[in-house]
């Protein structure tokens, strides 16, 4: 169970990040931790003590335990995803440096209200 | 029949695919395809509502038959509720997409803005369609990303940095609802939602799925842009070019945010007392203080974006006071009446928020700014955007005969009959406040003192073409109050919602 809080805690430590964070390029890193750790989730709610891989072979044991390949699957999915909205923010993060000549945040602030 | 459901997120991907390949030889390509593809969907969507969908269609992706009674393959699901929202996205995007045809040439990159727009119209109907969780979250992304671009579109200070706050915010809010969709998995082992709505049913509702009910109302609150989580919505909605916005406020916030929450609470969880007052709560914030933060602003986009968090809030506001009759085992009629209040200002708002900004998209058009302060009878040169924008402004603050007065008096109605006076004060409160804020908006566009010395003229015939049929929707969809209409189109889309285990017998059933 502790590996899952953990888990968790690394969730919140990208939350923190994102929320006080004040250059662009951190924020990205801070979102791309939380996502990691959602990542990291998935596999671990796939995995299972002692199990074998879901592949079926001539030399199983009896009564086998197989580990649950779907988790995977979906992480692999949820990487190419993450991918496109990291490639996104960053970006966007470099076009905003163009135009200001900075990465804070502070200093990024046309919109108000 | 059911093969014909796949259609709706096939067509327009296969659009997103071909526009800048096959676009780039051969000139108009990109708007002829996507225009018809989306008048294709729309028929379908009107057949589909009219031509009788008594029993809800399945589609199994990859013709996977469940075995032992459980899902194998992925679900595509059309009943009442899906057809209901499908006719919300592909008409205003058709409509956006014409509209378009003159607007985008000032910018460069005429093909990726349609693809994009085509990809975003995908995603949108995929959350809409689909029966399984992790889907549910593709599609999402995919809608949601290409929104991200769509708002930077105009590569300038304001967009880049609203797009930026969008990205990061709705990545948070992807995130939550990814973890949410892993806790349920962890519990149930098994993605598609009917089978999840089953186990669901036979165990106890202990902390850790209350944690997850949580994690999903702040994931799909975000995306729906409710009050405590309405940062990014003013700022994204106001900066992207006008028929995207039209597409952001009408009905992006609606399918993959309201939507969403709407057939996970009800079809998918069992309803509980906690969770329906969260939402009624949250509806009744949004709605009250949207409005109040609408009313001091001197942008028209910004204007219009802050109305659409308070015309949301309607929306979440009826339909939650139904979710708190059913459960208290109240009259169902009520809860029904209060359901069908908010579905119907859903579609309503969709018509008359997208018709508003294409207008504030028209006058940006002919004059090039959105501040109220330096325009000024517009009447004179623009009489069809006037009309248009004055049908609008009627409908959203609740004059009769427009559509939007029925909705607000049905949800104001259910409000009263169930027991929920203040509620029903405060919408009558803040609509009062959003015809004030629109009269404002009247008054300082068309009918103050002119202040252009060079001349204007009309918007293109594509942009007026859009404006006038969706006034001409914002007068007809008041229909919908009658019998005999209200039966076809907004009864079997309550009656989803109403019949909570409905959805899982019938599809798991199959």
């Amino acid at each position: 169970m502790t590996v899952y809080y953990m888990c968790f805690l690394l969730f919140l430590v990208g939350l923190y990040g994102m929320v006080t964070r004040r250059n662009l390029i951190k924020i990205v890193i801070s979102f791309t931790i939380m996502e990691f750790s959602v990542f990291l989730f998935f596999a671990l709610i796939g995995y299972v003590e002692n199990g074998e891989a879901p592949i079926l072979t001539k030399n199983l044991p009896e009564n086998p335990v197989f580990v649950d390949p779907l988790p995977q699957a979906m992480v692999l999915t949820a990487i190419v995803i993450g991918l496109a909205t990291s490639a996104m923010l960053l970006a966007i993060a470099i076009r905003l440096y163009k135009k200001y000549g900075t990465f804070n945040i502070r200093e990024i602030n046309n919109l108000r209200g | 029949m059911s093969n014909l459901v796949p259609l709706y997120v096939i067509l327009p991907l296969a659009c997103a695919f071909l526009i800048p390949i096959v676009g780039r030889f051969i000139k108009g390509f990109q708007k002829a395809l996507l225009s018809l593809v989306l008048l294709i969907l729309t028929i379908l969507s009107f057949h589909l509502i009219f031509g009788g969908l008594d029993q809800p269609v399945t589609y199994r992706v990859g013709g996977w038959e469940a075995s032992d009674g459980i899902p194998i393959a992925i679900y595509l699901v059309m009943d009442g509720l899906s057809a209901f929202v499908l006719l919300i996205v592909n008409l205003i995007g058709l409509l956006a997409t014409i509209y378009s045809i003159s607007y985008i040439k000032k910018y460069t990159a005429e093909n990726n803005f349609y693809a994009l727009l085509s990809l975003m119209i995908a995603g949108m109907n995929g959350v809409v369609l689909t029966g399984d969780m992790f889907n549910l979250y593709v599609f999402l992304e995919i809608a949601v990303i290409a929104s991200y671009a769509l708002v930077a579109f105009g590569i300038e200070k304001t967009e880049l940095e609203a797009s930026f706050k969008y990205q990061v915010l709705g990545g948070i809010a992807s995130l939550l609802i990814l973890l949410a969709i892993g806790m349920l998995y962890w519990h149930t082992r098994t993605l598609n939602m009917a089978d999840i709505s089953g186990l669901l049913a036979n165990s106890s509702h202990g902390p850790f799925m209350t944690f997850t009910q949580i994690l999903l109302i702040s994931g799909f609150g975000l995306k729906a842009a409710m009050i405590p989580f309405h940062a990014w919505l003013p700022d994204a909605h106001s900066s992207a070019p006008s028929p995207i916005s039209a597409m952001l406020s009408g009905v992006l916030i609606k399918a993959v945010g309201v939507y969403a929450l709407l057939r996970l609470f009800f079809n998918m969880f069992a309803l509980t007392y906690e969770i329906s007052l969260v939402i009624t709560v949250i509806g009744t914030l949004s709605m009250v203080i949207g409005v109040f933060l609408a009313i001091g602003q001197w942008d028209l986009k910004r204007l219009l974006a802050y109305h659409s968090i308070s015309q949301m809030g309607y929306v979440v506001m009826g339909v939650g006071m139904g979710m708190i009759l059913m459960v208290q085992g109240g009259d169902r009629s009520v809860a029904a009446l209060a359901i069908a209040g908010g579905l119907f200002h859903m579609i309503n708002h969709a018509v008359f928020k997208g018709l508003l900004f294409l207008n504030a998209g028209a006058i940006e058009y002919v004059t090039g700014t959105r501040n109220l302060k330096m325009m000024g009878g517009l009447f004179k040169s623009l009489p069809l955007t006037t009309t248009t924008s004055l049908g609008a402004s009627l409908s959203i603050s609740g004059i009769p005969p427009f559509n939007g007065f029925f909705s607000k008096l049905i949800i104001i109605v259910a409000a009263v009959k169930g027991g929920f006076y203040l509620l029903a004060v405060l919408a009558v409160l803040v609509s009062i406040v959003t015809l004030a804020s629109f009269m404002k908006f009247q008054r300082y566009a068309f009918f103050n003192k002119s202040t252009f010395s060079r001349k204007i003229r009309e918007v293109p015939f594509p942009m007026s073409l859009s404006m006038v049929v969706l006034v001409i929707f914002c007068l007809a969809l008041s229909l919908l109050i009658f019998p005999g209409v209200r039966e076809v189109m907004l009864t079997p889309a309550v009656d989803v919602l109403m019949e909570t285990t409905n959805y899982a017998t019938t599809i798991t059933g199959m």
